[in-house]
């Protein structure tokens, strides 16, 4: 979507503050709604890129006037509201009107070890076949779908040159979205920094980022 | 909200954060005591001396270096190093004509295991949306100028790969032990918003 979050070449919010320099924890809540968020997820309440979605989905006057993990907090009770894991009114009072099922059994410290030291790739053995090679030109696709993209819009439109292909993936627009993985290439996609941003730019500074299949034409084609 | 002690207030995150546990505990969907090992572990497991520890290797060991550039998941698992948001990591390697330096703009992607949980600012609004931008500017806020012929390349980690920057080894440091040089490499450096500079 194009969302708040897509805030790529954006002016207007100043310098970057360092002074808070800390890369964990301020409040033992933070603690907490990071575990909550990682127990529903290795649970299998909802996947990354739903939470991802509904991060982006937080109105954006609150999105800009909360902190991270605020965020979190706030995507994670949309998302177990919209999965139908509680109601609103549950949720208002803390208390569940139902008495607990099993059918969704809590994450263990077992499990809980395996999420943390193996993680999960969305990689895929299979999927659709690759459309583009490395030293290709492309065109990154101007669409602006409603749901959510990890296509940027400072992107779309833009000609980059594919420099190396990362393998196939689920495509996160599908996977948020319910609608299954639809597996695919990655790319790192390599533009110039004027091809991005203009002629009052470096000409020797270039920007790479991670582009799936379904984001490119060749650059040929008209961009769509 | 309830009356409370005007020094310390529990601000509403707080008593959201303590509703929605409560309830997902009495509905049998969490362990409260797994919730605080999440947690446990970012604070106490993993953080920037991991990644201090690779690129160090990497100096001193052509060889490692080599295999972290080929295949960057499988040459940090060496030195056991891996898991949540590190599955698909790539390195790259700062050369003098070229320097790297990571951000995502859409959220907040990062190498967790080598690295640990990011720092505030590198989830601010103002590093995600400028430094794609004006990476030069941005850069010399941090206190690094780079000089005009050396190009910048600016990482946006938006899908699944993970990316650790591997910075040049300071001059002067050839007897230096691994442990010595892993102490130079900051996490910034690894980030790419500051490379690693010899104590004055």
């Amino acid at each position: 979507m194009d969302g708040i979050a897509d805030m790529g070449g954006m002016h207007g919010f100043g310098q970057v503050d360092r002074t808070d320099d800390n890369g964990t924890f301020h409040a033992e809540w933070e603690r907490r709604i990071l575990g909550i968020t990682f127990s529903v997820l290795g649970a299998g309440l909802f996947n990354v890129d739903e939470i991802r979605r509904a991060t982006e989905s937080v109105d954006p006057l609150t999105y800009l006037k909360t902190t991270y993990y605020e965020r979190w907090l706030y995507s994670t009770e949309d998302l177990l509201k919209e999965k139908g894991a509680f109601t609103a009114s549950e949720l208002a009072t803390g208390r569940s009107a139902t008495p607990a099922s099993n059918s969704t059994p809590a994450v263990t410290s077992e499990v809980a070890r395996v999420i943390l030291e193996q993680g999960g790739t969305s990689r895929s053995a299979g999927g659709a076949p690759s459309r583009f090679k490395p030293g290709e030109t492309v065109t990154a696709r101007n669409i602006h779908p409603h749901g959510h993209t990890r296509l940027p819009r400072y992107v779309r439109g833009k000609r980059g040159t594919i420099i190396v292909d990362h393998g196939i993936f689920a495509l996160p627009d599908s996977n948020a979205a319910g609608l299954g993985l639809r597996p695919q290439h990655v790319y790192g996609v390599r533009f110039t920094a004027r091809e991005l941003w203009g002629p009052e730019t470096s000409a020797r500074d270039t920007l790479q980022i991670d582009l799936f299949d379904d984001y490119l034409d060749p650059a040929g084609e008209p961009a769509r | 909200m309830a009356d409370h002690d005007h020094t310390d207030p529990p601000s509403d995150p707080a008593l959201r954060v303590k509703a929605l546990e409560s309830l997902l505990v009495e509905k049998g969907l969490i362990d409260p005591n797994v919730v605080g090992e999440f947690a446990d572990y970012y604070e106490h497991r993993v953080g920037p001396r991991n990644g201090a520890k690779v690129v160090a290797r990497a100096w001193v060991d052509p060889a490692y270096r080599e295999r972290l550039l080929a295949d960057g998941t499988a040459a940090i698992a060496e030195l056991q190093f891996g898991g949540l948001q590190g599955e698909e990591m790539v390195v790259l390697e700062n050369t003098p004509t070229t320097h790297n330096v990571v951000t995502c703009t859409l959220c907040s992607c990062y190498p967790w295991p080598t690295l640990g949980l990011p720092p505030t600012w590198y989830k601010s609004f103002a590093y995600r949306s400028r430094v794609v931008i004006e990476p030069r500017i941005v850069l010399s806020e941090f206190g690094l100028h780079l000089p005009d012929d050396v190009e910048v390349r600016v990482y946006d980690s938006n899908a699944e790969i993970r990316y650790l920057v591997l910075p040049m080894r300071p001059r002067d440091t050839d007897n230096w032990s691994e442990e010595e040089l892993a102490a130079l490499v900051t996490r910034d450096c690894m980030i790419g918003t500051a490379v690693p500079r010899l104590p004055s």
